[in-house]
Protein backbone atom coordinates (compact mmCIF):
# COMPACT_ATOMS: atom_id res chain seq x y z
CA UNK A 1 0.00 0.00 0.00
CA UNK A 2 1.16 3.53 -0.77
CA UNK A 3 0.18 6.18 1.77
CA UNK A 4 0.69 9.86 1.04
CA UNK A 5 0.09 12.42 3.77
CA UNK A 6 0.10 16.25 3.64
CA UNK A 7 2.58 16.39 0.77
CA UNK A 8 3.96 19.78 -0.23
CA UNK A 9 6.34 20.61 -3.06
CA UNK A 10 7.23 24.07 -4.39
CA UNK A 11 9.80 25.04 -7.00
CA UNK A 12 9.36 28.80 -6.56
CA UNK A 13 6.93 31.24 -4.97
CA UNK A 14 4.78 31.04 -8.11
CA UNK A 15 5.20 27.34 -8.87
CA UNK A 16 3.76 25.30 -5.99
CA UNK A 17 2.28 22.15 -7.55
CA UNK A 18 1.63 20.15 -4.37
CA UNK A 19 -0.10 21.90 -1.49
CA UNK A 20 -1.10 19.21 0.95
CA UNK A 21 -1.81 16.05 -1.02
CA UNK A 22 -3.20 13.15 0.98
CA UNK A 23 -3.96 9.89 -0.79
CA UNK A 24 -4.02 6.13 -0.23
CA UNK A 25 -3.37 3.60 -2.99
CA UNK A 26 -4.75 0.16 -2.17
CA UNK A 27 -2.88 -2.93 -3.36
CA UNK A 28 -4.29 -4.66 -6.44
CA UNK A 29 -5.96 -1.57 -7.89
CA UNK A 30 -5.27 0.83 -10.73
CA UNK A 31 -5.63 4.41 -9.52
CA UNK A 32 -5.82 7.17 -12.12
CA UNK A 33 -4.75 10.66 -11.05
CA UNK A 34 -6.63 13.37 -12.92
CA UNK A 35 -6.21 17.12 -12.94
CA UNK A 36 -5.59 20.11 -15.14
CA UNK A 37 -2.12 20.66 -16.59
CA UNK A 38 0.34 21.98 -14.02
CA UNK A 39 -1.54 20.67 -10.99
CA UNK A 40 1.39 18.50 -9.94
CA UNK A 41 0.36 15.03 -11.12
CA UNK A 42 3.80 14.13 -12.50
CA UNK A 43 5.46 15.81 -9.49
CA UNK A 44 3.39 13.50 -7.29
CA UNK A 45 4.56 10.40 -9.21
CA UNK A 46 8.21 11.51 -9.13
CA UNK A 47 7.95 12.13 -5.39
CA UNK A 48 6.63 8.61 -4.80
CA UNK A 49 9.70 7.05 -6.42
CA UNK A 50 12.10 9.52 -4.79
CA UNK A 51 13.10 11.41 -7.92
CA UNK A 52 11.86 14.59 -6.26
CA UNK A 53 12.21 15.38 -2.58
CA UNK A 54 9.02 16.88 -1.14
CA UNK A 55 9.30 20.00 1.00
CA UNK A 56 7.01 18.55 3.64
CA UNK A 57 4.81 15.54 4.25
CA UNK A 58 5.11 11.80 4.16
CA UNK A 59 5.08 9.08 1.50
CA UNK A 60 5.16 5.49 2.67
CA UNK A 61 5.51 2.46 0.40
CA UNK A 62 4.57 -0.67 2.32
CA UNK A 63 5.34 1.22 5.51
CA UNK A 64 8.78 2.48 4.38
CA UNK A 65 9.20 6.26 4.32
CA UNK A 66 10.34 7.65 0.95
CA UNK A 67 10.83 11.32 1.74
CA UNK A 68 14.23 11.88 3.32
CA UNK A 69 15.26 8.25 2.68
CA UNK A 70 18.96 7.45 2.29
CA UNK A 71 20.42 5.89 -0.87
CA UNK A 72 20.02 2.29 0.34
CA UNK A 73 16.38 2.76 1.34
CA UNK A 74 15.65 4.52 -1.94
CA UNK A 75 17.21 1.63 -3.84
CA UNK A 76 15.01 -0.80 -1.92
CA UNK A 77 11.90 1.28 -2.66
CA UNK A 78 12.80 1.53 -6.36
CA UNK A 79 12.96 -2.26 -6.57
CA UNK A 80 9.31 -2.24 -5.49
CA UNK A 81 8.12 0.78 -7.46
CA UNK A 82 8.66 0.93 -11.22
CA UNK A 83 8.21 4.09 -13.27
CA UNK A 84 7.00 4.10 -16.87
CA UNK A 85 8.02 7.40 -18.42
CA UNK A 86 5.89 9.35 -20.85
CA UNK A 87 8.38 8.95 -23.69
CA UNK A 88 9.46 5.44 -22.70
CA UNK A 89 12.90 6.89 -21.79
CA UNK A 90 14.69 4.03 -23.56
CA UNK A 91 18.48 4.35 -23.70
CA UNK A 92 19.26 5.54 -27.23
CA UNK A 93 22.66 3.88 -27.43
CA UNK A 94 21.38 0.40 -26.51
CA UNK A 95 19.24 -2.04 -28.47
CA UNK A 96 15.81 -3.04 -27.15
CA UNK A 97 17.27 -6.27 -25.74
CA UNK A 98 20.15 -4.41 -24.11
CA UNK A 99 17.71 -1.91 -22.60
CA UNK A 100 15.86 -4.72 -20.86
CA UNK A 101 19.07 -6.53 -19.94
CA UNK A 102 20.45 -3.30 -18.44
CA UNK A 103 17.59 -3.21 -15.93
CA UNK A 104 18.39 -6.78 -14.84
CA UNK A 105 22.20 -6.60 -14.89
CA UNK A 106 22.59 -3.23 -13.21
CA UNK A 107 19.44 -3.24 -11.11
CA UNK A 108 19.45 -6.86 -9.95
CA UNK A 109 22.98 -8.08 -10.67
CA UNK A 110 21.81 -10.90 -12.95
CA UNK A 111 24.07 -12.27 -15.73
CA UNK A 112 24.22 -14.51 -18.82
CA UNK A 113 21.56 -16.91 -20.09
CA UNK A 114 19.18 -16.07 -17.27
CA UNK A 115 19.10 -12.46 -18.48
CA UNK A 116 18.63 -13.46 -22.15
CA UNK A 117 15.72 -15.78 -21.31
CA UNK A 118 14.00 -13.21 -19.15
CA UNK A 119 14.43 -10.47 -21.78
CA UNK A 120 12.71 -12.64 -24.40
CA UNK A 121 10.04 -13.66 -21.92
CA UNK A 122 9.11 -10.04 -21.13
CA UNK A 123 9.31 -8.94 -24.77
CA UNK A 124 6.75 -11.64 -25.49
CA UNK A 125 4.59 -10.36 -22.63
CA UNK A 126 4.36 -6.95 -24.37
CA UNK A 127 4.02 -8.60 -27.78
CA UNK A 128 7.29 -7.41 -29.31
CA UNK A 129 9.81 -10.29 -29.23
CA UNK A 130 10.91 -9.60 -32.81
CA UNK A 131 12.23 -6.14 -31.81
CA UNK A 132 14.99 -7.48 -29.55
CA UNK A 133 17.84 -6.30 -31.79
CA UNK A 134 16.25 -3.03 -32.92
CA UNK A 135 17.46 0.37 -31.75
CA UNK A 136 14.87 2.59 -29.97
CA UNK A 137 15.01 5.04 -32.90
CA UNK A 138 13.61 2.27 -35.14
CA UNK A 139 10.45 1.86 -33.04
CA UNK A 140 7.10 3.64 -33.23
CA UNK A 141 5.76 5.67 -30.29
CA UNK A 142 3.52 2.85 -29.12
CA UNK A 143 6.29 0.26 -29.40
CA UNK A 144 8.61 2.50 -27.38
CA UNK A 145 6.01 2.72 -24.63
CA UNK A 146 5.50 -1.06 -24.66
CA UNK A 147 9.26 -1.62 -24.43
CA UNK A 148 9.37 0.99 -21.66
CA UNK A 149 6.75 -1.01 -19.78
CA UNK A 150 8.65 -4.27 -20.41
CA UNK A 151 11.89 -2.71 -19.13
CA UNK A 152 10.12 -1.58 -15.98
CA UNK A 153 8.20 -4.79 -15.20
CA UNK A 154 11.17 -7.06 -15.94
CA UNK A 155 12.49 -6.28 -12.46
CA UNK A 156 9.12 -7.45 -11.07
CA UNK A 157 8.00 -4.39 -9.13
CA UNK A 158 4.91 -4.47 -6.92
CA UNK A 159 3.81 -0.99 -8.00
CA UNK A 160 3.95 0.74 -11.38
CA UNK A 161 3.69 4.47 -11.91
CA UNK A 162 2.57 5.43 -15.41
CA UNK A 163 3.23 9.00 -16.54
CA UNK A 164 0.76 9.71 -19.34
CA UNK A 165 1.02 6.21 -20.82
CA UNK A 166 -1.10 6.87 -23.91
CA UNK A 167 -0.35 10.49 -24.77
CA UNK A 168 0.29 11.02 -28.47
CA UNK A 169 -0.80 7.52 -29.50
CA UNK A 170 -3.44 6.52 -32.04
CA UNK A 171 -6.71 5.04 -30.66
CA UNK A 172 -5.77 1.45 -31.48
CA UNK A 173 -2.39 1.71 -29.71
CA UNK A 174 -4.06 3.56 -26.82
CA UNK A 175 -6.40 0.60 -26.43
CA UNK A 176 -3.49 -1.89 -26.55
CA UNK A 177 -1.42 -0.01 -23.96
CA UNK A 178 -4.44 0.47 -21.69
CA UNK A 179 -5.31 -3.22 -21.89
CA UNK A 180 -1.69 -4.07 -21.13
CA UNK A 181 -1.93 -2.01 -17.92
CA UNK A 182 -5.06 -3.92 -16.90
CA UNK A 183 -3.40 -7.22 -17.83
CA UNK A 184 -0.38 -6.38 -15.64
CA UNK A 185 -2.69 -5.82 -12.69
CA UNK A 186 -4.71 -8.97 -13.31
CA UNK A 187 -1.89 -11.37 -14.24
CA UNK A 188 1.06 -10.05 -12.23
CA UNK A 189 -0.90 -8.32 -9.45
CA UNK A 190 0.91 -5.03 -10.10
CA UNK A 191 -0.73 -2.05 -8.44
CA UNK A 192 -0.79 0.92 -10.78
CA UNK A 193 -0.93 4.68 -10.42
CA UNK A 194 -1.45 6.41 -13.75
CA UNK A 195 -1.47 10.07 -14.65
CA UNK A 196 -3.46 10.63 -17.80
CA UNK A 197 -5.45 13.16 -19.81
CA UNK A 198 -6.88 10.42 -21.98
CA UNK A 199 -10.57 9.65 -21.21
CA UNK A 200 -10.42 6.37 -23.09
CA UNK A 201 -7.39 5.15 -21.15
CA UNK A 202 -9.17 6.14 -17.94
CA UNK A 203 -12.26 4.20 -19.01
CA UNK A 204 -10.25 1.01 -19.50
CA UNK A 205 -7.77 1.04 -16.64
CA UNK A 206 -9.27 2.93 -13.69
CA UNK A 207 -10.49 1.06 -10.64
CA UNK A 208 -10.37 4.31 -8.71
CA UNK A 209 -9.71 7.94 -9.57
CA UNK A 210 -8.18 10.83 -7.65
CA UNK A 211 -8.77 14.39 -8.80
CA UNK A 212 -6.16 17.05 -8.03
CA UNK A 213 -7.15 20.69 -7.87
CA UNK A 214 -4.92 23.52 -6.62
CA UNK A 215 -2.35 21.07 -5.32
CA UNK A 216 -4.75 18.93 -3.29
CA UNK A 217 -6.79 15.78 -3.82
CA UNK A 218 -10.35 17.08 -3.78
CA UNK A 219 -12.03 13.89 -4.94
CA UNK A 220 -11.21 10.22 -4.58
CA UNK A 221 -13.51 7.37 -5.52
CA UNK A 222 -14.62 5.00 -8.28
CA UNK A 223 -15.00 6.21 -11.88
CA UNK A 224 -18.76 5.83 -11.53
CA UNK A 225 -18.74 8.06 -8.47
CA UNK A 226 -16.58 10.56 -10.32
CA UNK A 227 -18.99 10.60 -13.21
CA UNK A 228 -21.78 11.77 -10.92
CA UNK A 229 -19.70 14.17 -8.85
CA UNK A 230 -20.10 17.95 -8.78
CA UNK A 231 -16.66 18.65 -10.25
CA UNK A 232 -16.95 20.27 -13.66
CA UNK A 233 -13.57 18.89 -14.79
CA UNK A 234 -14.64 15.31 -14.05
CA UNK A 235 -17.97 15.83 -15.76
CA UNK A 236 -16.22 17.07 -18.92
CA UNK A 237 -13.77 14.19 -18.69
CA UNK A 238 -16.48 11.57 -18.52
CA UNK A 239 -18.46 13.30 -21.26
CA UNK A 240 -15.44 12.88 -23.54
CA UNK A 241 -15.10 9.22 -22.68
CA UNK A 242 -15.55 7.12 -25.78
CA UNK A 243 -14.39 3.84 -27.23
CA UNK A 244 -12.23 4.33 -30.32
CA UNK A 245 -11.49 0.62 -30.39
CA UNK A 246 -15.03 -0.17 -31.50
CA UNK B 1 -16.90 2.73 -0.89
CA UNK B 2 -18.58 6.06 -0.34
CA UNK B 3 -17.72 9.03 -2.47
CA UNK B 4 -15.55 11.50 -0.67
CA UNK B 5 -16.41 14.53 -2.67
CA UNK B 6 -14.43 17.60 -1.84
CA UNK B 7 -12.92 15.87 1.15
CA UNK B 8 -9.29 15.02 1.54
CA UNK B 9 -8.95 11.51 2.97
CA UNK B 10 -7.93 11.78 6.58
CA UNK B 11 -7.44 8.13 7.54
CA UNK B 12 -4.17 7.73 9.46
CA UNK B 13 -3.40 11.36 8.68
CA UNK B 14 -0.66 12.90 10.72
CA UNK B 15 -1.25 16.14 12.54
CA UNK B 16 -1.61 18.80 9.89
CA UNK B 17 1.27 21.23 9.72
CA UNK B 18 1.50 24.66 8.19
CA UNK B 19 2.63 24.81 4.55
CA UNK B 20 6.40 25.21 4.21
CA UNK B 21 7.69 28.52 2.84
CA UNK B 22 8.11 28.52 -0.94
CA UNK B 23 11.67 28.94 -2.27
CA UNK B 24 12.70 32.39 -3.48
CA UNK B 25 11.82 32.97 -7.12
CA UNK B 26 15.07 33.69 -8.95
CA UNK B 27 18.51 34.33 -7.44
CA UNK B 28 20.40 37.50 -8.34
CA UNK B 29 23.51 37.30 -10.54
CA UNK B 30 26.03 37.15 -7.70
CA UNK B 31 24.00 34.56 -5.84
CA UNK B 32 23.68 32.60 -9.08
CA UNK B 33 27.48 32.59 -9.54
CA UNK B 34 28.05 31.44 -5.96
CA UNK B 35 25.39 28.72 -6.31
CA UNK B 36 26.93 27.57 -9.59
CA UNK B 37 30.40 27.36 -8.04
CA UNK B 38 28.95 25.37 -5.17
CA UNK B 39 27.21 23.05 -7.61
CA UNK B 40 30.48 22.52 -9.54
CA UNK B 41 32.37 21.76 -6.33
CA UNK B 42 29.71 19.30 -5.26
CA UNK B 43 29.74 17.71 -8.74
CA UNK B 44 33.53 17.27 -8.59
CA UNK B 45 33.26 15.96 -5.02
CA UNK B 46 30.87 13.25 -6.20
CA UNK B 47 33.56 12.05 -8.61
CA UNK B 48 36.08 11.50 -5.82
CA UNK B 49 33.44 9.77 -3.68
CA UNK B 50 32.33 7.46 -6.48
CA UNK B 51 35.63 6.65 -8.19
CA UNK B 52 36.84 4.11 -5.62
CA UNK B 53 33.43 2.67 -4.76
CA UNK B 54 32.14 -0.46 -6.51
CA UNK B 55 30.73 -1.33 -8.98
CA UNK B 56 33.68 -0.57 -11.27
CA UNK B 57 32.31 -0.09 -14.75
CA UNK B 58 35.41 -1.27 -16.66
CA UNK B 59 33.49 -2.06 -19.84
CA UNK B 60 32.03 1.42 -19.94
CA UNK B 61 35.46 2.99 -19.37
CA UNK B 62 36.99 0.98 -22.22
CA UNK B 63 34.01 1.87 -24.45
CA UNK B 64 34.48 5.57 -23.73
CA UNK B 65 38.25 5.39 -24.35
CA UNK B 66 37.47 3.78 -27.69
CA UNK B 67 34.77 6.35 -28.56
CA UNK B 68 36.71 9.43 -27.49
CA UNK B 69 39.90 8.21 -29.17
CA UNK B 70 38.16 7.43 -32.43
CA UNK B 71 36.31 10.75 -32.24
CA UNK B 72 39.47 12.84 -31.77
CA UNK B 73 42.25 10.98 -33.59
CA UNK B 74 41.68 12.17 -37.19
CA UNK B 75 41.38 15.82 -36.16
CA UNK B 76 44.38 15.62 -33.84
CA UNK B 77 46.48 13.98 -36.57
CA UNK B 78 45.71 16.60 -39.22
CA UNK B 79 45.95 19.66 -36.98
CA UNK B 80 49.19 18.62 -35.24
CA UNK B 81 50.86 17.58 -38.47
CA UNK B 82 50.07 20.97 -40.05
CA UNK B 83 51.03 22.80 -36.85
CA UNK B 84 54.50 21.15 -36.81
CA UNK B 85 54.94 21.84 -40.49
CA UNK B 86 53.97 25.52 -40.18
CA UNK B 87 56.10 26.00 -37.08
CA UNK B 88 59.19 24.76 -38.92
CA UNK B 89 58.43 26.70 -42.10
CA UNK B 90 57.77 29.95 -40.19
CA UNK B 91 60.85 29.62 -37.98
CA UNK B 92 63.36 28.95 -40.76
CA UNK B 93 63.60 32.47 -42.30
CA UNK B 94 64.09 34.13 -38.92
CA UNK B 95 66.58 31.60 -37.59
CA UNK B 96 68.49 31.67 -40.89
CA UNK B 97 69.08 35.40 -40.42
CA UNK B 98 71.00 34.59 -37.25
CA UNK B 99 72.68 31.52 -38.74
CA UNK B 100 70.78 29.34 -36.29
CA UNK B 101 68.71 27.19 -38.66
CA UNK B 102 70.38 24.08 -37.21
CA UNK B 103 68.38 24.70 -34.05
CA UNK B 104 65.04 24.29 -35.82
CA UNK B 105 64.51 20.63 -34.73
CA UNK B 106 65.33 21.49 -31.11
CA UNK B 107 63.18 24.61 -31.09
CA UNK B 108 60.19 22.98 -32.72
CA UNK B 109 60.44 19.89 -30.52
CA UNK B 110 60.65 21.90 -27.30
CA UNK B 111 57.71 24.08 -28.34
CA UNK B 112 55.56 21.14 -29.29
CA UNK B 113 56.40 18.92 -26.33
CA UNK B 114 56.24 21.59 -23.66
CA UNK B 115 53.30 23.65 -24.75
CA UNK B 116 51.72 23.39 -28.16
CA UNK B 117 51.15 19.63 -28.21
CA UNK B 118 49.32 19.37 -24.86
CA UNK B 119 47.33 22.60 -25.22
CA UNK B 120 46.27 22.21 -28.84
CA UNK B 121 45.37 18.56 -28.28
CA UNK B 122 43.33 19.48 -25.23
CA UNK B 123 41.52 22.25 -27.10
CA UNK B 124 40.73 19.88 -29.95
CA UNK B 125 39.50 17.21 -27.54
CA UNK B 126 37.40 19.87 -25.79
CA UNK B 127 35.81 20.72 -29.12
CA UNK B 128 35.09 17.14 -30.05
CA UNK B 129 34.59 15.32 -26.73
CA UNK B 130 33.21 17.96 -24.34
CA UNK B 131 30.57 18.85 -26.91
CA UNK B 132 29.81 15.15 -27.41
CA UNK B 133 29.48 14.51 -23.68
CA UNK B 134 27.37 17.65 -23.18
CA UNK B 135 25.06 16.75 -26.05
CA UNK B 136 24.72 13.07 -25.14
CA UNK B 137 24.07 13.57 -21.43
CA UNK B 138 21.93 16.64 -22.18
CA UNK B 139 19.65 14.71 -24.49
CA UNK B 140 19.54 11.85 -21.97
CA UNK B 141 18.46 14.38 -19.34
CA UNK B 142 15.68 15.98 -21.37
CA UNK B 143 14.33 12.61 -22.53
CA UNK B 144 14.25 11.37 -18.91
CA UNK B 145 16.81 8.60 -19.56
CA UNK B 146 18.90 9.71 -16.57
CA UNK B 147 15.83 9.56 -14.30
CA UNK B 148 14.95 6.15 -15.77
CA UNK B 149 18.43 4.94 -14.81
CA UNK B 150 17.96 6.29 -11.30
CA UNK B 151 14.62 4.50 -11.04
CA UNK B 152 16.38 1.21 -11.84
CA UNK B 153 18.60 1.69 -8.80
CA UNK B 154 21.64 2.57 -10.92
CA UNK B 155 23.71 5.60 -9.89
CA UNK B 156 23.65 7.68 -13.10
CA UNK B 157 26.59 9.80 -11.93
CA UNK B 158 28.80 6.75 -11.50
CA UNK B 159 27.67 5.11 -14.74
CA UNK B 160 27.68 8.19 -16.96
CA UNK B 161 30.10 10.71 -15.43
CA UNK B 162 32.73 8.80 -13.47
CA UNK B 163 33.40 6.42 -16.36
CA UNK B 164 33.83 9.31 -18.82
CA UNK B 165 36.18 11.20 -16.52
CA UNK B 166 38.34 8.11 -15.93
CA UNK B 167 38.42 7.40 -19.66
CA UNK B 168 39.72 10.88 -20.45
CA UNK B 169 42.25 10.77 -17.59
CA UNK B 170 43.82 7.73 -19.27
CA UNK B 171 43.32 8.88 -22.83
CA UNK B 172 44.67 12.43 -22.73
CA UNK B 173 48.37 11.59 -22.11
CA UNK B 174 48.25 8.95 -24.86
CA UNK B 175 46.59 11.31 -27.34
CA UNK B 176 49.07 14.05 -26.46
CA UNK B 177 52.09 11.79 -26.98
CA UNK B 178 50.67 10.78 -30.34
CA UNK B 179 49.95 14.43 -31.22
CA UNK B 180 53.50 15.46 -30.33
CA UNK B 181 54.93 12.67 -32.47
CA UNK B 182 52.76 13.73 -35.43
CA UNK B 183 53.67 17.41 -34.91
CA UNK B 184 57.40 16.67 -34.86
CA UNK B 185 56.99 14.51 -37.95
CA UNK B 186 55.25 17.48 -39.64
CA UNK B 187 58.19 19.70 -38.81
CA UNK B 188 60.56 17.08 -40.29
CA UNK B 189 58.52 17.11 -43.53
CA UNK B 190 58.91 20.92 -43.68
CA UNK B 191 62.66 20.62 -43.12
CA UNK B 192 62.92 17.85 -45.69
CA UNK B 193 61.18 20.07 -48.24
CA UNK B 194 63.44 23.04 -47.40
CA UNK B 195 66.83 21.32 -47.00
CA UNK B 196 66.41 17.66 -47.98
CA UNK B 197 67.83 16.56 -44.59
CA UNK B 198 67.56 12.92 -43.55
CA UNK B 199 65.15 11.59 -40.94
CA UNK B 200 68.07 10.03 -38.98
CA UNK B 201 69.72 13.43 -38.55
CA UNK B 202 66.43 15.06 -37.60
CA UNK B 203 65.67 12.27 -35.13
CA UNK B 204 69.04 12.66 -33.40
CA UNK B 205 68.50 16.43 -33.12
CA UNK B 206 65.05 15.90 -31.61
CA UNK B 207 66.32 13.36 -29.05
CA UNK B 208 69.20 15.67 -28.06
CA UNK B 209 66.74 18.50 -27.46
CA UNK B 210 64.36 16.50 -25.27
CA UNK B 211 64.71 16.33 -21.51
CA UNK B 212 62.82 14.39 -18.93
CA UNK B 213 61.76 17.76 -17.42
CA UNK B 214 60.05 18.62 -20.70
CA UNK B 215 58.03 15.46 -21.14
CA UNK B 216 56.76 14.57 -17.69
CA UNK B 217 55.17 17.88 -16.59
CA UNK B 218 53.57 18.35 -20.00
CA UNK B 219 52.01 14.88 -19.86
CA UNK B 220 51.00 15.49 -16.24
CA UNK B 221 49.03 18.56 -17.14
CA UNK B 222 47.14 16.70 -19.86
CA UNK B 223 45.60 14.60 -17.08
CA UNK B 224 44.21 17.79 -15.55
CA UNK B 225 43.02 18.96 -18.97
CA UNK B 226 41.19 15.65 -19.43
CA UNK B 227 39.60 16.00 -16.01
CA UNK B 228 38.39 19.53 -16.81
CA UNK B 229 37.00 18.53 -20.21
CA UNK B 230 35.05 15.54 -18.89
CA UNK B 231 33.77 17.27 -15.75
CA UNK B 232 32.61 20.42 -17.55
CA UNK B 233 30.97 18.43 -20.38
CA UNK B 234 29.25 16.12 -17.91
CA UNK B 235 28.14 18.94 -15.61
CA UNK B 236 26.60 20.86 -18.47
CA UNK B 237 24.88 17.74 -19.80
CA UNK B 238 23.63 16.66 -16.38
CA UNK B 239 22.15 20.09 -15.70
CA UNK B 240 20.47 20.61 -19.06
CA UNK B 241 17.05 22.22 -18.92
CA UNK B 242 14.48 23.52 -21.39
CA UNK B 243 14.36 20.64 -23.86
CA UNK B 244 16.29 20.47 -27.10
CA UNK B 245 17.13 24.17 -26.96
CA UNK B 246 18.81 23.49 -23.63
CA UNK B 247 20.84 20.65 -25.18
CA UNK B 248 22.25 23.12 -27.72
CA UNK B 249 23.14 25.56 -24.98
CA UNK B 250 24.74 22.83 -22.87
CA UNK B 251 26.85 21.68 -25.82
CA UNK B 252 28.10 25.16 -26.64
CA UNK B 253 28.87 26.14 -23.06
CA UNK B 254 30.62 22.77 -22.47
CA UNK B 255 33.09 23.60 -25.25
CA UNK B 256 33.56 27.25 -24.26
CA UNK B 257 33.99 26.58 -20.54
CA UNK B 258 36.27 23.56 -20.91
CA UNK B 259 38.47 25.52 -23.35
CA UNK B 260 38.64 28.36 -20.84
CA UNK B 261 39.58 25.93 -18.07
CA UNK B 262 42.33 24.43 -20.23
CA UNK B 263 43.91 27.86 -20.76
CA UNK B 264 43.59 28.75 -17.06
CA UNK B 265 45.07 25.44 -15.88
CA UNK B 266 47.89 25.80 -18.42
CA UNK B 267 48.67 29.32 -17.25
CA UNK B 268 49.04 28.16 -13.65
CA UNK B 269 51.01 25.01 -14.55
CA UNK B 270 53.43 26.88 -16.85
CA UNK B 271 54.53 28.99 -13.91
CA UNK B 272 54.96 25.89 -11.72
CA UNK B 273 56.79 24.01 -14.50
CA UNK B 274 59.17 26.88 -15.23
CA UNK B 275 59.92 27.24 -11.52
CA UNK B 276 60.45 23.58 -10.64
CA UNK B 277 61.19 21.74 -13.90
CA UNK B 278 63.41 24.12 -15.90
CA UNK B 279 66.07 22.59 -18.18
CA UNK B 280 69.72 22.47 -17.22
Amino acid sequence: MIEIRDLYKAFSAELRPLRGVTLDVQDGTNLVVLGKSGTGKSVLLKSIVGLLEPDQGSIQVDGVEVSGANANTLQMIRRKVGYVFQSGALFDSLTVGENLAFALEKGKGMRGAEVRDKVMDYLEKVGLPEKVNKMPSELSGGQRKRIGVARTIITEPAYLLYDEPTTGLDPQTTKEISELIVQLKDDLNITGIAVTHDPYCLHIIADRIAYLEEGKVVFEGTPEEGKHSDFEFLKIFFTLENDPGK
Amino acid sequence: MAVRQGVVPTRKARPSAAAPPAPASKPGYLKHVVLEMGAYTSFIGRFFRSVFAPPYEFRQIVRHIDDFGAMSLPLISVVNFIMGLILALQSRPTLEKFGASAFIPAMVTTSIVRELGPVITALLVAGRVASGIGAELGSMKVTEQIEAMECMGVDPYKYLVTTRVIALLFLMPVLTLYAEFVGIFGSFVAEFISTGGTIQYYYSQVIDALYFQDVLPSLGKTVLFGFAIAIVGSYKGFNTESGTEGVGRATTSAVVLSSLWIILIDMILVKITVTYFSNP
